[in-house]
């Protein structure tokens, strides 16, 4: 097991260390110089020149990745352009909301997916599967916007129940938090839930028609602990392996459903440093996002173990 | 594996089995009837709409009409018009992306399927490439060029290739250790006559239903990117870039997002029950599984 840890854990550096050079030649590999585009079109030679210089970009490539390399290693993610403060400082200010809407959004997936898969699994071609898989299939196609402008048209323009947009920090009370984040994790949560209720059905139903389960009915034990107890822990694997995927799936939805609800996360930050183009914005959160998208691979890999103790590696 | 033997009895039965499946899958039948109209309407959108970009200060946005279908945005311009125009520009969009995606992931996956030496450095590579959330690599891309649709449709691609390139590996390595395999490397056969006669049409079926979901994923992502103003140029009516212009507006003409918005999640779900059908029909073995 320690072993099987050790060795995930080593496979994670080629691919950081992959995403770093990537995310080092992003800027360097796009055609014309990267001082004059981070400069900008109406900047004078000078300006583009002190850029240059302010950035080591008149250094050798290598020694640049090097130091790039460094710079991470020790926790650096690079300067804002504009801002001029730490791209780690900016990502702090904006780490909350970001986490709040990841979390609510995957309690909220989780609480009302998982129910919903084994469900449609127990009572499979029947109005109640129908209905759930044609959620599902809804919730594939809907795009996050349109889902967020809907519930904010219902719930908080017609209904007044949530507040338009915006967002409330958790030091300004953990009710006002919640209230303002509800709407968000629903909308950003759609396409989650229909992904796990997907796949928690499919898994329900194969375990369900093994011959334990049948064993399990025939002694007597009542629906509840056959579903739950028998059933839905040895279809949990695939269940957690999906619920990590779309973790990673959540980060695409993360920028927009931010930008919908104007809620001043990570998200927020990614899109404001776009229009400005603020190019070490940009590649700190690649690197960022990209880390935590690698953690949960792993965190994933090593729950197999615990979930299937015949998984060994 | 014996999914070529599976296709063959299949292909056996089919005349009678396609026309009960039809029957007993209406999602697939409904699926390809929407998608034939978003074909359609691209081609007789000249005649049905009036010019996406004609700007009309007096009549800003303004509520749905017997004029304005879908109403019109702050410019002035026919929202029912723009959707229309916009729909090319998605269906582009996503038949480019899928094409793109899976053409080259296809090429790297046999390789590195067929090839253990390259397989290590390139897996790794692509391994790298799926830990970058891909609105953010689509994102990065298109902020260091200058937007074009071309950007955009290959900044959507390359996010995309390693997933292409996983299953066709997948496939590639699943078959290469069957006998036949062996005996036609024992006559010697050159390894790109292996690759393209004897592994290639294995991977025809799992890659077709993969290039659907791939399109729909386009699709949404151009909408995405547009709508966070990373995407197409905003000159060009896409979904995205309606929706885009909407957002400001939204609390008091919600239709500037709500129309395009269901057009979007119209195709992308026709798009998605298509993939669904084909990969049912196509691959039976997995069917029962989902």
């Amino acid at each position: 097991m320690t072993a099987y840890i050790l060795r995930r854990l080593l496979a994670t550096i080629p691919v950081m260390a992959f995403v770093a050079l990537f995310v080092f030649l992003l800027l360097h590999l796009t055609p014309g110089d990267p001082a004059a585009v981070i400069a900008g079109d109406e900047a004078s030679p000078l300006a583009v020149a002190a850029i240059r210089q302010k950035l080591g970009l008149d250094r050798p490539i290598w020694e640049q990745f090097g130091i790039y390399v460094g710079n991470l290693l020790r926790g650096d993610l690079g300067t804002s352009i504009f801002s001029n403060l730490p791209v780690l400082t900016l990502v702090k200010q904006r780490l909350e909301p970001t986490v709040v809407l990841a979390v609510s959004t995957l309690i909220v997936a989780v609480l009302f997916a998982v129910p919903m898969g084994v469900l449609a699994a127990w009572k499979a071609r029947t109005a109640a599967d129908r209905i759930i898989m044609g959620f599902s299939v809804l919730g594939f196609a809907v795009p996050v916007f349109l889902i967020g402008y809907v519930l904010i048209y219902l719930f908080a323009i017609k209904l007044h129940w949530f507040p338009v947009q915006g967002y409330k920090p958790i030091s300004e009370g953990l009710a006002a938090a919640a209230r303002s984040i509800v709407l968000p994790a629903f909308a950003l949560g759609m396409v989650y839930m229909a992904l796990i209720a997907r796949i928690t059905r499919a898994s329900m139903m194969e375990v369900l028609s093994q011959d334990y389960i049948r064993t399990a009915r025939a002694k007597g034990a009542s629906n509840t602990a056959v579903l739950l107890k028998h059933a839905l822990k040895n279809a949990a694997v695939p269940i957690v392996t999906v619920i990590g995927i779309g973790l990673a799936l959540l980060i695409s939805g993360v920028v927009i459903t931010e930008t919908v609800f104007n809620i001043p996360g990570l998200g927020r930050l990614t899109v404001d440093a776009i229009l400005k183009r603020d190019y070490p914005i940009i590649q700190g959160l690649i690197i960022l996002f990209a880390g935590v998208k690698v953690i949960v691979n792993l965190l994933v890999d090593i729950s197999y173990a615990f979930f299937d103790p015949r998984i060994r590696y | 594996m014996s999914s070529s033997l599976r296709a063959q009895t299949l292909a056996a039965e089919a005349p009678r089995r396609r026309f009960d499946w039809m029957r007993r899958n209406p999602t697939v039948v409904i699926g390809s009837a929407l998608l034939l109209a978003f074909v359609v309407l691209i081609f007789i959108a000249p005649w049905i709409a009036v010019d996406p970009l004609a700007f009309d200060p007096i009549n800003r946005l303004k509520p749905p009409s017997a004029e304005n279908w879908f109403g019109t945005d702050q410019f002035g311009r026919d929202v029912y018009s723009r959707v229309v125009h916009g729909t090319r520009i998605s269906l582009i969009v996503g038949a480019s992306v899928a094409l793109i995606a899976t053409l080259i992931g296809l090429l790297i996956g046999v390789l590195c399927g067929y090839y253990r030496s390259v397989d290590n450095i390139v897996m790794r590579l692509m391994d790298g490439m799926m830990a970058i959330p891909s609105i953010l690599l689509a994102i990065a891309l298109i902020t260091l060029m200058k937007a074009s649709l071309l950007i955009v449709i290959v900044a959507i691609s390359i996010p995309e290739i390693p997933r292409v390139v996983r299953l066709v590996r997948s496939v590639v390595l699943s078959v290469r250790g069957l006998p036949y395999i062996e005996a036609a490397v024992s006559t010697g056969t050159r390894g790109y006559l292996i690759m393209a006669r004897h592994i290639l049409p294995n991977t025809v079926a799992p890659l077709i239903v993969q290039a659907t979901y791939v399109c729909a994923s386009a699709i949404l992502a151009e909408a995405g990117l547009s709508f966070l103003g990373a995407g197409t140029p905003p000159e060009i009516p896409s979904w995205g870039n309606v929706i885009a212009t909407g957002r400001s507006f939204f609390q008091i003409s919600p239709w500037i997002i709500f129309f395009p918005g269901v057009m979007l999640a119209l195709a992308v779900l026709a798009i998605n029950l298509v993939g669904d059908g084909l990969r049912d029909s196509l691959d039976p073995h997995l069917a029962r599984r989902l």
